[in-house]
């Protein structure tokens, strides 16, 4: 059961090991690095001084008593950027398996390949002009 | 080596795991000692020398100052998020070293053990790398919003704007190496630069250009000078870690050092051949120093960077990300492309 789970196929392994085993590793070290942050911090409550002040514990505005609740209005820029950043990030994401197989084993694929990229970021460029036009990449 | 034994499988991986766990906790302690020195001789002072011989025993002393110092959450705070933020950041940027290849495969000595020096090779392993450092914009964004502060909500804000601008320039920059690569998985791609005696990196063929783009925007993404707008000490206090202190605060640091340290594995990886050099062919073990050298000059010109230049200011900063880096990082896909069309990769 276990050396189905771990099977591992070659002696040096020339190849990426089975779709899974390759991510048990990921898993165990998962589990380190969330013990690793939480454990200080929670075992760090019987070492250090915990002494409750009402003027310690007040958000810090250089010393002044802060007038309103931090949780505030904030401009509107931050969500076009938000925005723009999911076109192109979904742009990142189509170019890849694009260049993955881009050379190809017998260079059969490049000639149509290249084409296509073209016509796939001339469309994303004439977006990108239009949304520069638009002065959503300003920063007012 | 039986890999077919699940238990030598497990145990083999189990000692890599914590190797490299070690590996790096040091190295970001001692790169935060590097840095204050190195920053003490650039601004004609001396650094931090008095613990241990010449200050070796200065990261310790603060980890343990760290433990003991008490843990203040300010009022009003969202408490379960503002404990949640630092183990995210540090979380997200410890995941990634596991696809790091630090060595080439390695054979020991009297046995017919042959062993790779990577933790795990997946194949989607530079997808990975880039879905997980996405993940990490959430600790940022979360502690700036949980600390009921307004410099942390502007320095988070700021912090999520800028990420998510310059990860785009770093994606495409990637694509250029992956086209001459062909795959996603890192220890092939640092194979496939092991020619003209271990010198045949991406750097020097067809990738300088997207070597540049990818530097600029590493040093954006992990909020380092001259991009350090989210924790611009002069405008924003501290930005999103204002409210933090202790341990919490420790967390925040450490994941901005060991976020350090994972771009430039990666850097290294990619564009400087990894662990490639010359006579790495005949001396496997030579490969590991290769490339621990490389990660410690990206390390050294993060701190120089810091020592001499300024700040940008906001707007530039967008700009600068947008109308610049997005479409050189473009330019270079098409240049790639082209050449290879051309049977030039």
């Amino acid at each position: 059961m276990l050396s189905a789970i771990l099977l591992q196929t070659t002696n040096v392994p020339k190849t990426v090991g089975g779709p899974i085993t390759a991510y048990w590793p990921v898993m165990i070290f998962f589990v380190f690095a969330v013990i690793f942050p939480v454990l200080p911090i929670v075992l760090g409550r019987f070492l250090r001084p915990s002494i409750y002040g009402k003027g310690k514990m007040r958000p810090y505005e250089c010393g002044i008593d802060p007038v309103t609740e931090a949780h505030d209005r904030f401009t509107v820029r931050y969500y076009i950027v938000a925005m723009l950043f999911l076109i192109f990030d979904v742009e990142t994401i189509f170019l890849l398996p694009w260049a993955v197989i881009y050379m190809g084993n017998d260079f059969s694929f490049t000639k149509f390949a290249l084409l296509e990229m073209f016509i796939f970021i001339g469309i994303l460029i004439v977006g990108y002009y239009y949304a520069w036009r638009k002065g959503a990449l300003e920063w007012a | 080596m039986d890999w077919n034994n699940p238990w030598i499988f497990a145990g083999v991986k189990f000692i890599a795991i914590n190797v490299a766990f070690v590996a790096v906790l040091m190295i970001v302690a001692y790169s935060v000692l590097a840095e204050r020195r190195v920053l003490g001789f650039i601004q004609g002072r001396l650094g931090p020398n008095r613990v241990g011989p010449g200050g070796l025993l200065q990261p310790f002393a603060d980890l343990l100052k760290f433990i003991l110092k008490e843990d203040i959450i300010p009022d009003k705070s969202t408490r379960f998020v503002y404990f949640l933020a630092p183990v995210i950041a540090i979380t997200t940027a410890l995941m990634t070293i596991v696809v790091y290849p630090f060595g080439p495969t390695i054979h020991i000595p009297f046995t017919d053990w042959y062993v790779p020096l990577v933790v795990t090779r997946m194949d989607v392993g530079l997808l990975y790398v880039l879905g997980i450092t996405s993940v990490g914009v959430y600790g940022i964004a979360l502690a700036g919003w949980s600390s009921n502060n307004k410099y942390s909500l502007m320095g988070g804000l700021r912090s999520s704007a800028q990420l998510i601008s310059y990860e785009l320039s770093l994606g495409l920059a990637l694509i250029g190496v992956i086209l001459q690569s062909g795959t996603l998985d890192l220890y092939s791609i640092v194979e496939r630069q092991s020619g003209w005696y271990g010198m045949h990196w991406n750097i020097f063929w067809l990738q300088p250009l997207g070597f540049l783009v990818y530097l600029i925007s590493a040093i954006a993404e992990t909020n380092r000078v001259p991009f350090d707008l989210p924790e611009a000490e002069t405008e924003l206090v501290a930005g999103f870690h204002t409210e933090y202190s202790a341990m919490k605060f420790a967390l925040f640091f450490m994941a901005e050092y060991v976020n350090m340290l994972t771009v430039s594995m990666l850097a290294t990886t990619l564009f400087l051949g990894g662990w490639n050099g010359p006579g790495v062919q005949t001396f496997p073990l030579l490969g590991v120093l290769y490339f621990l050298i490389k990660v410690i000059f990206f390390i050294f010109l993060y701190i120089w960077l810091r020592g001499t230049l300024p700040r940008f200011r906001f707007d530039q900063l967008m700009s600068f990300g947008w109308k610049f880096l997005l479409p050189v990082a473009i330019l270079n896909i098409i240049i790639t492309a082209t050449l290879g069309w051309f049977g030039w990769i």
